[in-house]
């Protein structure tokens, strides 16, 4: 029997969302300068101050930036004086927004304001998120993500779920989707590249980003008077599934399905999904599990394959399928979220707008 | 003894009380050889488990806290421990607050209940760091950014200094405090640092590593894990032992460096005390708590965070120290674990202080229980003195 969606105390919607222009290397900026832009963005779309906000919540990565309590330089930016309430998960800011959304349900909040940012420029990605692995079994081979994704990538193409023609057509209408993208890095007509690990060629690959997003949460009337068009979080759930590789079926994500299903997701006639799929094979494993049919828009933004700043890329899925709901171009959007080697864990936000 | 609770602001009247039915730690060490970082943490979710009498399926979701990924040398380490902590499709959050995670962990957990999202959560907070090496963790060098040149101690030491100009402490203050939290530790099972021949004296000559905050007078390097079991009321009426209610718990924080910033007595600490005794309904924490598990990495921050706490008037902290009142059988126990200055498995720290708190009124707390212990407060802080999380627990269910 499919577990019930769990049914919110309050009625929580995204009110404001801001991200930066994501770019391969901005050596030029801090973390924090990196950051401020958008906190005074989604700030100043609000009318609120700091001082105003009940609850702030961010994630980050301590590897990304290369020194342990990275975060707290963050903070230094948020303008946490007086002292504030908050937060901070060492997940993608997706996680952040959830441990915000649970905060503004138990009622000791009305407000939150949730950011995440990553540079990934100063290292290499591929042999960072080698350091996320099991670190007596696995870690000591540094097998890199884009080989654990080629994996991922061969078991669909021998399961008959895609080809590489297929995967190459995600890709291209990725990028097409990206040119309406003012923020997105990577954007329009991308030649098929050359084989990175086969079978994935460098296009079915995300681009390695710099950027960051923030986001403002509000409850009941306190989002209507924040936003003429909010996005009501409708159900948000994650799940994790086992590290190991070798005991996972990689065609299939059940981790996606369970938080989909506890956040009413097929309970909702939804017409877009923003998907964090960093890798084009993935887009083809999660549409399966959360049933999508073509008559759902994916990644209108472009998603991670156009920009993949990571800590901050699940949170701007989330950022995105809102924004769509503020502009009307969505009623009911579903929003995704991943970490871990081949879509360990996910996370699935569903998100309405009132009716028109 | 304490008086009865405050009935709750209106604003957070829905929320569901919530109960803390499970406890467990490792035993905290130099150095675990006989386990992994999967293995240390099984072993403190398996006791808290067995307190609880509870199965992994009773398990919600599991919110996990640990102080920097450097520590141990893993990125995002809950990714690899799902398995071992029985999360496999389960919700598996992963809390970083610096030195106060431990904290900000347990209640990040408990908010799951108290928003009615889950019933019953397991939290944990380990560090193992016998597996690297944390000053070298805390010491990479970054481009325009001050570096913590000498670990934390360098950091602490020149605040330290200030609080003794400030209020005139005398300057055995910080031997008093080290010496009585290891007695304390003498009677914790799980206490790392055990030396039955230790006395006053001994402190005292132990060699200046940042004046004027001398060898015995540091916290250890441990290896160690903590647990809790939080569930709400359905599942605390099911509880085999007498819960820990959860009567208030709030975080606050504040930036690292800036003009005006008081590092003897952080504005953040002082407003998040103020806000959990006005969700708990304490007016007097000196006669109305009767245990404090306090975050007291270095010895001086006993005096001083007795002031922040609001236990003693300013420049008073000290003098509550000078006279006994916060020994074991003072009456204002501090840290009856032996505290930090014992065990110190940094990213465990800070949920070790909820949990002994929680102990303290479950009345379970061993051969280190307070008689008679009703309301406790658990404290953690971390970065540089602005991160803090406290909670304070009760024997009896908030509102009756």
């Amino acid at each position: 029997m499919p577990p019930t969606p769990a049914r919110p105390v309050r009625d929580v919607a995204v009110v404001a969302f801001a991200q930066t222009d994501h770019r391969r290397r901005t050596d030029e900026l801090s973390e924090v300068e990196m950051l401020m832009p958008v906190l005074h963005q989604v700030l100043d779309e609000t009318g609120l101050r700091t001082s105003d906000i009940g609850f702030t919540c961010s994630g980050s990565s301590d590897y990304l930036a290369g020194r342990a309590f990275s975060f707290t330089m963050a903070l230094d930016g948020v303008g946490a004086w007086p002292p504030i309430s908050e937060s901070h998960v060492e997940m993608d800011g997706a996680w952040a927004l959830y441990e915000a959304w649970v905060k503004i349900l138990t009622g000791e909040a009305d407000t939150a304001l949730v950011y995440a940012y990553g540079k990934s420029s100063p290292g290499s990605v591929r042999d960072v998120l080698t350091r996320q692995l099991d670190p007596y079994y696995l870690a000591p081979l540094w097998p890199d993500s884009v080989s654990l994704a080629a994996l991922q990538a061969q078991a669909l193409i021998d399961a008959g779920d895609t080809d590489e023609r297929a995967l190459a057509s995600v890709a291209s209408r990725s990028r097409a989707d990206a040119r309406a993208n003012a923020h997105a890095q990577v954007k329009g007509e991308v030649p098929s590249g050359d084989y990175l690990v086969h079978p994935l060629r460098t296009t079915d690959c995300p681009p390695v980003s710099d950027g960051a997003a923030a986001v403002i949460l509000a409850a009941g009337d306190r989002a209507r008077e924040l936003c003429s068009r909010p996005a009501w979080i409708r159900g948000i759930d994650h799940r994790i599934e086992a590290h190991s590789l070798g005991v996972r079926d990689l065609t299939d994500s059940p981790s996606t399905r369970l938080a989909a299903e506890r956040a009413g997701a097929y309970e909702v006639r939804l017409d877009t999904a923003e998907l964090h799929a960093p890798f084009t094979s993935q887009e083809v494993v999660l549409r399966k599990a959360l049933g999508l049919g073509d008559d759902i828009t994916v990644n209108p933004s472009g998603g991670a394959l156009a920009a993949n700043p990571i800590m901050a890329a699940g949170l701007l899925r989330i950022g995105e399928a809102a924004a769509r709901i503020h502009r009307g171009e969505s009623d009911a959007a579903l929003a995704h979220a991943t970490s871990g080697p081949c879509l360990q864990q996910n996370l699935v936000a569903v998100l309405e707008g009132d009716p028109r | 003894m304490s008086t009865p609770r405050a009935s709750r602001t209106s604003r957070t009247s829905h929320k569901e009380p919530v109960a803390v039915v499970g406890i467990g730690q490792t035993a905290h060490v130099s150095a675990r050889h006989d386990v992994s970082i999967a293995g240390l943490v099984r072993e403190a979710a398996q006791r808290a488990l067995l307190d609880a009498e509870l199965t992994w399926q009773d398990i919600d979701a599991v919110v996990i806290g640990k102080a920097p990924d450097f520590f141990e040398g893993v990125m995002m380490p809950e990714l690899y421990l799902a398995d071992a902590l029985g999360a496999v499709g389960k919700p598996m959050l992963r809390v970083h607050t610096a030195g106060s995670v431990g904290g900000s962990t347990a209640l990040v957990a408990a908010n799951l209940i108290a928003a009615r999202v889950h019933g019953t959560v397991l939290t944990l907070a380990f560090e193992k760091q016998s597996e690297s090496n944390a000053m070298w963790g805390l010491s990479l060098p970054v481009p325009f950014q001050q570096p913590l040149l000498a670990g934390a101690g360098g950091f602490f030491a020149p605040h330290v200094r200030a609080y003794m100009r400030r209020t005139g402490a005398p300057d055995h203050i910080g031997s008093l405090v080290a010496y009585k939290d290891r007695r304390n530790a003498l009677k914790n099972p799980y206490a790392h640092l055990k030396d039955p021949t230790l006395t006053l004296e001994k402190v005292q000559s132990s060699p200046m590593l940042w004046d004027p905050i001398r060898y015995s007078e540091t916290c250890p390097s441990s290896d160690g894990a903590c647990a809790m079991i939080l569930t709400d009321r359905t599942g605390a009426a099911r509880s085999p032992h007498p819960p820990a209610w959860v009567h208030a718990g709030a975080m606050r924080s504040e930036p690292t460096l800036f003009a005006g910033k008081d590092f003897v007595s952080p504005q953040a600490g002082k407003d998040c005390a103020a806000d959990v005794y006005h969700q708990a309904g304490i007016t007097d924490p000196r006669r109305q708590i009767d245990a404090v598990e306090m975050y007291v990495p270095f010895s001086w921050y006993e005096p001083m965070w007795l002031e922040n706490l609001g236990f003693a008037g300013e420049g008073e902290g000290w003098k509550l120290t000078a006279s006994g009142v916060t020994e074991l059988d003072g009456d204002l126990p501090v840290n009856p674990s032996g505290g930090v200055l014992s065990s110190n498995p940094i990213g465990a720290s800070g949920m070790i202080r909820f949990a002994e708190a929680a102990l303290q009124v479950r009345g379970r707390a061993g051969a280190h229980q307070i008689p008679d212990a009703r309301t406790a407060l658990g404290h953690a802080y971390g970065g540089g003195s602005q991160f803090f999380a406290m909670w304070v627990v009760g024997a009896d269910r908030p509102g009756g």
